[in-house]
């Protein structure tokens, strides 16, 4: 496992919560509009798995996506801008929040019909193995694939993991059990709560602290060298807590203010501050230095956004076959 | 007379069908303690209990094939997606389980389920929380499919869904669930399914429409009746069964026709009405059947004036009755 840079790890997750402090902000001001799903409290897991990752590996994921892209080094202005509904967003303001994605970076984008991308990562982790073994060619990649808790109780999630399991495909699996689907608790919508032992007659797998970033990026480490090795796939359940509403606009019926206050002493970020000033690695000033940085950076992106055109209305017909028809 | 809002009318269904059939129950994803995405069943878990407001694992296929078990042994589930958009995983069990029971069982068996379903564009939702889906399902038979647009059809609708010994698929339009308020009367009414109704009358060219369509439809009229053309308003609040009847009238008294609805354009719901007034009025037209659709692109675009692009519009069916007006 390449030495892990735990300051810039910290910036990193700190440009997560920012990011999304400054979306929070424009939804309210209505220049974001429809679904907006905020990663509050789960960046130890993004930026420690996606850490791990090599630049010839693939990372796809579900649609609560911010956090997952700006951990695999997203620029943020484009981000922004697509969130903003304009013509320099990753997806020329098509897409909006649920679906980042970025080709050079291997990032197969966020998904929003849950499940289905499983399959989607199983077929890219199929094509990694044809081309090795088939095509002769050179490819070490594995396949990231995150997913929540509530999307292992479809029938995609069983046929994902069946199948990589039968093929020994390069893929690691990566479930962020943030004890909730939407508004409906893990003891509600699963027989099985400890949801690494769904896969566990397919392949090895464990539960982790998704809250450390640490532990996250040395298990995932170890993860994606089980799976780059040839010995197939690899299943992670890392723990979090998601500390905002599952959209925006969620008046979080299901649980207390009191849950979520009890919670916030978890909150990964803090625990990784905690941690490197204890350590020496970071003091108050350098911490202020670091969190100005990010500021500057989102608010650059916000800028961005602003300025940036909306698509001409003939965008709409772009795309859609290889030869317009 | 309560003024009640779209989604008001639909839980106040929910509610009196409950209250009356205890083998009345709902399933879906977060209708319970979250009272619904859109907060169509809000309230209703603390009224019936979670036995029959179930907050149901994450999958469609579960939803729709286990309420059509059910409904085979006797219960009457009203099935939630959360989005229409979600439909498609249990697509397989209404196609080829729920829409066959009776035919393939001598009509021994059948299949008492209502899938509601919130679907249509207009609210940023993009391309995975926008779609329209009649048309994969009024291709159907087997299947009813209602769309009703305003609080008093959807109460009485709803509960005839329920009421219905087949199964029926509900459509709500989600951008009407609050911006549509309406009387409903306290006492019972009925409104029947596969009945269209004529909204607004008028002369020279009828539009037939459902959903939030027959709103923008009805506006566009007004319009123009200030330019002095004067436009028939259908809205069919039922597309399977179709009520050929009233549309046929309609046409037969105007002799132009257009049909608006927010789908794909390309075999789209319109098509078959197009088809319809075609073979069957085609002496009483003074004009082309005309058709106006969503664009024919993949999904709804979430970019403000893309979605606007897509969707058609009050003004968008004005310029296109002005243009049928004067031909
Ligand atoms: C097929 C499908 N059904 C329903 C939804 C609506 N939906 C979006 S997210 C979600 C809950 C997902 O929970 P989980 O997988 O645990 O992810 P988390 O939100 O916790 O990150 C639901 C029900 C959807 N997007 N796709």
């Amino acid at each position: 496992m390449d030495k892990q840079d735990l300051l810039a790890d910290y910036r990193t997750m700190l440009l997560i919560r920012s990011f999304e402090e400054h979306c929070q902000q424009q939804y309210t001001r209505a220049r974001i509009g429809g679904f907006l799903h905020l990663y509050v409290g789960q960046e130890a897991v993004a930026v420690g798995a996606i850490g791990a990752l090599k630049p010839q590996d693939h990372l796809v994921t579900h649609y609560r996506d911010h956090g997952h892209a700006l951990a695999r080094g997203l620029d943020p202005q484009p981000l922004m801008a697509e969130l903003f509904g304009r013509q320099t967003g990753t997806s020329k303001g098509k897409g909006g929040s649920m679906h980042f994605a970025d080709d050079a970076k291997h990032f197969w984008g966020g998904y929003a019909i849950v499940g289905a991308h499983l399959l989607l990562a199983v077929g890219i982790a199929y094509g990694i193995q044809y081309k090795r073994e088939v095509l002769g060619q050179d490819d070490d990649g594995v396949v990231m694939c995150f997913f929540g808790d509530g999307a292992t109780n479809g029938g995609e999630f069983y046929e994902a993991i069946s199948l990589a399991a039968l093929y020994k495909l390069p893929i690691v699996f990566l479930c962020e059990n943030n004890e909730f689907a939407m508004g409906t608790p893990l003891s509600v919508h699963t027989a099985v709560t400890e949801i690494h032992k769904k896969a566990s007659p397919f392949m090895p797998g464990e539960r982790i602290n998704g809250n450390d970033v640490v532990e996250v990026r040395e298990k995932a480490s170890a993860a994606i060298e089980h799976a780059r090795s040839g010995q197939g796939p690899y299943f992670i359940e890392a723990m979090t807590y998601r500390l905002r509403g599952h959209s925006a606009a969620d008046p979080q019926m299901y649980r207390t203010r009191e849950d979520i206050a009890a919670r916030r002493s978890n909150d990964p970020i803090e625990l990784l501050k905690q941690k490197l000033l204890d350590e020496g690695l970071l003091d108050n000033k350098k911490a202020k230095k670091i969190e100005s940085e990010v500021e500057k950076e989102v608010e650059a992106a916000v800028k961005f956004a602003e300025e940036s055109p909306a698509p001409e209305l003939s965008e709409a017909w772009d795309d859609i076959y290889a030869q317009p028809l | 007379m309560a003024e009640l809002n779209l989604l008001e009318a639909i839980n106040q269904a929910i509610d009196e069908a409950m209250a009356a059939d205890e083998r009345v129950y709902i399933i879906g994803e977060d209708v319970g303690y979250r009272g619904g995405v859109f907060r169509v069943t809000d309230g209703l878990i603390n009224k019936y209990g979670e036995k029959r407001v179930i907050d149901s694992p994450l999958a469609e296929s579960i939803i729709v094939g286990s309420s059509i078990g059910a409904a085979l042994y006797g219960m009457r589930p009203i099935a939630e997606m959360q989005f229409a958009d979600f439909i498609f995983p249990a697509f397989n069990q209404i196609l080829s389980e729920a829409a066959r029971m009776r035919y393939r069982s001598n009509n021994e068996w059948n299949v008492p389920m209502v899938i509601r379903a919130p679907y249509g564009g207009g609210i940023h939702g993009a391309l995975y929380h926008s779609q329209s889906i009649e048309a994969f399902f009024t291709h159907i038979p087997g299947l009813k499919v209602v769309a009703p647009s305003t609080p008093y059809d959807a109460k009485a609708l709803l509960l005839a869904s329920i009421a219905d010994p087949d199964p029926v698929l509900f459509l709500e339009h989600k951008k009407c669930y609050r911006l549509i308020k309406g009387y409903v009367p306290d006492a019972p009414y009925t409104v029947r399914i596969g009945e269209a109704d004529v909204v607004r009358e008028g002369d020279d060219i009828s539009v037939i429409a459902y959903g939030l369509m027959r709103h923008y439809a009805v506006e566009a009229a007004e319009t123009l009746a200030s330019e002095g053309i004067s436009v028939e308003v259908v809205d069919l609040r039922t597309l399977t069964p179709l009520d050929k009847t009233t549309v046929l009238n309609s046409v037969k008294k105007t002799g132009k026709a257009l049909i608006v609805y927010e789908d794909n354009e390309f075999c789209g719901y319109g098509a078959e009405i197009a088809a319809l007034i075609a073979q069957e009025a085609f002496e009483y037209l003074d004009g082309p059947v005309q058709r106006l659709g969503g664009l024919d692109i993949p999904a709804m675009p979430y970019s403000a004036p893309l979605e606007n692009e897509f969707m058609p519009t009050p003004q968008k069916i004005a310029d296109r009755l002005r243009d049928l007006a004067a031909f």
